[in-house]
């Protein structure tokens, strides 16, 4: 028996495991994470993957979480222990009162095991070398088998699992038989061997609801098929790659002209990311709608086209699935540290317009509506995404589009305009808001035509190298992101229960762990308003939230609270009023992470000064 | 003269071609170049080309980067739109604007700072996937607009006018152009335009990436005694493979007589191209036999100059993927837009 009572919970525990890259365990950990969604309990699962094609350690996570707390967890309560590499790291890793299931085939010394957790061993090479033969099929089965394991530890709905591996091999249907005979395998010994069900089991329940699960580069991709974006260029880098690949994947279903067979998009794979954004740009520049997706080094690459794009005014949108930088970093680890060098990208006086999407739903809400953005305030615009959001499926709301939405293409002038009263200045700013109006190449014979340089022009885009005209062009592009600031989305105000004097802002992937951790605090009797920053340039409403309160906590995936940076810098606020909350260690920020940062920090609040003494 | 202001007028008799435009509606604005840039005669060259060929000069996009020669755009084709992007970053920049809209011109003019040294990648890039394009290089060996730096085709042991001998190999485009895989390459010299316009045409006309390696002496920084690439050097080392005469389907518009052989290349849209030959048995479709004539040339000193290599059954970067007619800047929410009904069937594929 453990020496800790061994965790009794339903719905509501973390399984993690650990396997080795390239074993194909992904598939079978996924069809655990889908079987319990589909018994209405809702979970979050997370890749933990090395930079490496096979031998390295992986780990996969599923929080299962009928309460429906989408963010990382911390901790493990149930370890599918498949990786001898990391047997010690796991064994810690699990919570006390925790499971350990793993392959008992050889013989393990009890030196290596904890006494306050529940040990499970099956012997699941042998079971796989007793039944089959090929040595591919033993390794792949043997994930299933464990599947298998599960259901009967777990106590889950079998025909569910059978249905989802039904769906997965559709159209290699002569796979079907197998894994679930496999499934049975694993079942079936449990059953016999083990107590079943455990401490932790799963309980039918109707918490997911019509919400879809999707990761966010999927569904980013599809933002930008449903946005009109018909270029697209790119360069692999993690956690970047599989957007592009879905955006090839979606277009092939979705844009091909059902009569000619041909394509209504284009994709360009190229040399590097530095072509990939000079392609963006050049399609944008000749109306087309296009786009790139990258990672923090690509946006270093990129910018010296990207003060280009700003300066000349040329429509672009940047998806940056973020990843932990400087340099190559930890590249297959999430943070948000792209902040900074995504807003002032580029030499000179730079700003660009930055969404923060919170999960899948708004990636896809945000890239198609970078398109508009794009269009109409003829600027770079950059997706914020990070690998937390971008590789791991998430549970969120099911996506929507207006079929009467008309897109923006923003201040075009046609050959009629040019015929008709209308001035034609390109960098004229006609109706004050700083957005001045363009052509296309080849619109029209004898009007409209100008020439686009990053040097310094006149209203008229006629070279010059005068201070005047350029200082009136830098004022036009303030006055430009000023106009910005209404159209970017709106920020997210929830007020706390009670009143309070103390606030919190952040944004992007924090939000599920932000949901928690307030709910953590205000079971603790603490009260915080909560702001969700969506966009930048900074709505006034951010501002007026942080000088309406004593101070305000910023909650952030990065070292040097970048967002906070950009708060005290671009609204002119007193940097004391903003406490910046930090996790940057690659993993997901969590919700005790942020209950116990904030709770402190009030705590301390509380301790009475020391008396001065008198003298 | 950059000073004076380029007067509109022009005589009422100046002839006019088949749209009715005549060879001032092809130009820019004065140069800023140095009196006697080669650089000149080339955009002199392509307002020629695309009078004669009788291209509306809207239809014509004009991008470069950054230098001497990707000023040059502003000196020609004043209709056009035009966009002076980033240092050794037009091809990428064009290649975008092609996929935007595949119906116009792309005029691509770079340097050989612009395209051989920082550009390099991006220039073996868009070549290789057949970006359908003319790209020009006006190649003078040196960084004129910083003062007379070598640039990366600069041969080995030249001399600047400094009177620093350059120790470095040289790195000849036209050669990388066609290992490469470029479908159209050719080299002429600014200075002779009965050769350069042709090509240019038949560059224009030619579906793919076509590649035009000018050399163009820079006046000011190499045309001394020492260099490689000055107005002399030039004249005694050039050896035509060919003389070319562009051929449309309405007639001939120019003529030359020189005498040699006459051979018509047909291309893959059903232009002509007719190739004077001076070098006996010259055949401008053999990519292999190309490079080892370059080679030869090369290593006896001679700049070959004319069509070096043409494809007949050339595609370009819209065939390779397979994109629509209609040019994709001009796709609507219909054309691009699955709809919510599309949208509902995806969410409920992913419960």
């Amino acid at each position: 028996m453990p020496t800790a009572s061994p965790i009794s919970r339903v719905n509501d525990f973390v399984v993690r495991f650990a396997n080795v890259n390239g074993s194909g365990s992904a598939s079978a950990n996924e069809l655990f994470a889908r079987a319990v969604l589909r018994m209405g309990v809702p979970v979050s699962p997370r890749n933990i993957f090395p930079s490496n094609i096979q031998g390295l350690p992986t780990w996969y996570e599923v929080r299962v979480t009928e309460a429906g707390h989408l963010g990382a967890r911390g901790g493990v309560d149930l370890m599918v222990a498949m990786n001898p590499q990391t047997w010690d790291k796991d064994l810690a890793s699990l919570e006390p009162g925790g499971y350990l299931l793993y392959d008992s085939t050889k013989p393990t010394p009890p030196s290596k095991f904890r006494d306050d957790i529940t040990v499970i061993g099956v012997p699941l090479t042998a079971i796989c070398n007793r039944e089959y033969s090929d040595p591919r099929q033993r390794q792949l089965f043997k994930n299933i088998i464990y599947v298998g394991v599960l259901t009967a530890l777990l106590d889950m709905d079998v025909p569910e699992v059978e249905k989802l591996i039904g769906e997965q091999f559709k159209g290699k249907d002569k796979l079907i038989a197998p894994n679930i005979h496999a499934l049975h395998l694993g079942r079936d010994h449990a059953l016999m061997n083990l107590t079943c069900p455990l401490g932790i089991r799963l309980k039918r329940a109707t918490a997911v609801g019509d919400r879809i699960f999707i990761e966010g580069n999927s569904a980013a991709a599809l933002g930008a098929v449903y946005g009109g974006a018909t270029v697209c260029a790119w360069y692999p880098i993690t956690p970047s790659s599989s957007l592009a690949d879905a955006f090839g994947r979606h277009c092939a279903r979705l844009r091909v002209d059902p009569a000619t067979k041909k394509n209504k998009f284009a994709i360009i794979q190229a040399e590097d990311e530095l072509a990939s954004i000079g392609i963006v740009v050049g399609a944008g520049w000749n109306g087309a709608r296009a786009f790139t997706a990258t990672s923090g080094p690509g946006i270093s690459l990129m910018q010296e086209f990207l003060g280009l794009a700003y300066f000349a005014e040329v429509p672009a949108v940047v998806v940056d699935v973020q990843r932990g930088g400087p340099s190559t970093g930890m590249p297959t680890r999430t943070q948000q540290s792209d902040i900074i060098s995504a807003a002032y990208a580029s030499h000179g006086d730079t700003k660009h317009v930055l969404l923060f999407p919170e999960d899948p739903t708004e990636a896809f809400e945000f890239t198609a509506q970078a398109f508009d953005l794009a269009d109409r305030l003829q600027t770079p615009i950059m997706v914020m995404l990070d690998l937390d959001i971008g590789m791991n499926h998430r549970l969120c709301r099911p996506l929507t589009w207006d079929d009467s939405k008309v897109y923006d293409r923003g201040k075009v002038m046609t050959a009629a305009d040019l015929d008709g009263a209308k001035e034609f200045g390109r960098y004229l700013d006609v109706d004050g808001d700083g957005i001045p109006y363009r052509t296309y190449p080849g619109t029209h014979p004898t009007k409209g035509s100008f020439f686009t340089r990053g040097s310094t022009r006149d209203r008229y885009a006629r070279y010059t190298e005068e201070g005047a005209p350029y200082v009136d062009n830098m004022q036009r592009l303030l006055r430009k992101f000023e106009t910005a600031k209404e159209l970017v989305p709106q920020p997210v105000r929830r007020d706390a229960a009670k009143p309070t004097r103390y606030g919190v802002i952040y944004f992007g992937s924090t939000a599920p762990a932000m949901d928690e951790a307030i709910a953590m605090l205000e079971a603790s009797g603490y009260a915080v308003d909560m702001l969700r920053v969506r966009g930048f340039p900074f709505h006034q409403k951010v501002a007026d939230f942080v000088t309406d309160r004593d101070f305000v906590f910023v909650v952030e995936q990065n070292r040097d609270a970048q967002l906070r940076m950009l708060l005290v810098n671009e609204c002119n606020l007193d940097p004391v009023r903003l406490v910046p909350v930090l996790h940057y260690d690659g993993t997901p920020i969590t919700a005790r992470f942020i209950a116990g940062a904030i709770g402190d920090h009030l705590d301390a609040l509380k301790i009475t000064p020391l008396r001065k003494v008198v003298s | 003269m950059t000073y004076l202001t380029k007067p509109k007028f022009h005589h009422p008799d100046l002839p006019k071609n088949a749209l009715g435009y005549t060879h001032r509606d092809y130009e820019g604005s004065v140069s800023t170049l140095c009196a006697g840039c080669g650089h000149d005669s080339i955009s002199g060259a392509i307002i020629q080309a695309c009078f004669e060929l009788d291209i509306e000069p809207h239809k014509v996009a004009k991008l470069s980067g950054i230098g001497c020669s990707s000023k040059t755009p502003t000196y020609f084709l004043g209709h056009s739109h035009g966009f002076n992007s980033v240092h050794g970053r037009m091809p990428s920049v064009l290649t975008g604007a092609n996929l935007a809209n595949r119906d116009l011109i792309y005029l691509g003019v770079s340097g050989d700072g612009d395209s051989a040294s920082i550009g390099l990648g991006q220039f073996a890039h868009c070549l290789r996937r057949g970006v359908n394009m003319v790209y020009i290089v006006e190649n003078n060996g040196v960084y004129g607009l910083t003062k007379g730096q070598f640039s990366a085709t600069a041969d080995r042991g030249s001399k600047s006018k400094r009177g620093v001998v350059n120790t470095d190999s040289s790195i000849d485009l036209v050669m990388m152009a066609l290992q490469l895989g470029a479908t159209f390459v050719a080299r002429s010299f600014s200075g002779d335009k009965r050769q350069l316009v042709p090509l240019i045409k038949a560059a224009i006309e030619h579906k793919g990436a076509a590649f035009i390696d000018v050399i163009s002496p820079c006046v000011a920084f190499n045309n001394h005694t020492g260099s490689t690439k000055s107005f002399d050097h030039v004249r005694e080392h050039n050896m035509a493979v060919n003389r070319l005469d562009f051929i449309t389907g309405r007639a001939p518009i120019h003529v030359d007589y020189a005498p040699g052989a006459l051979e018509v290349v047909e291309q893959h849209d059903g232009s002509k191209v007719a190739l004077r030959k001076i070098a006996p048995h010259y055949d401008p479709y053999d990519r292999l036999r190309a490079m080892n004539y370059l080679q030869e040339s090369a290593a006896a000193g001679e700049v070959v100059t004319g069509l070096l290599y043409v494809e007949r059954e050339s595609e370009d970067l819209h065939e390779h993927l397979d994109t629509v007619a209609t040019p994709l800047n001009a796709l609507g929410e219909k054309d691009l837009c699955p709809g919510s009904a599309m949208l509902d069937k995806i969410n409920a594929s992913l419960r």
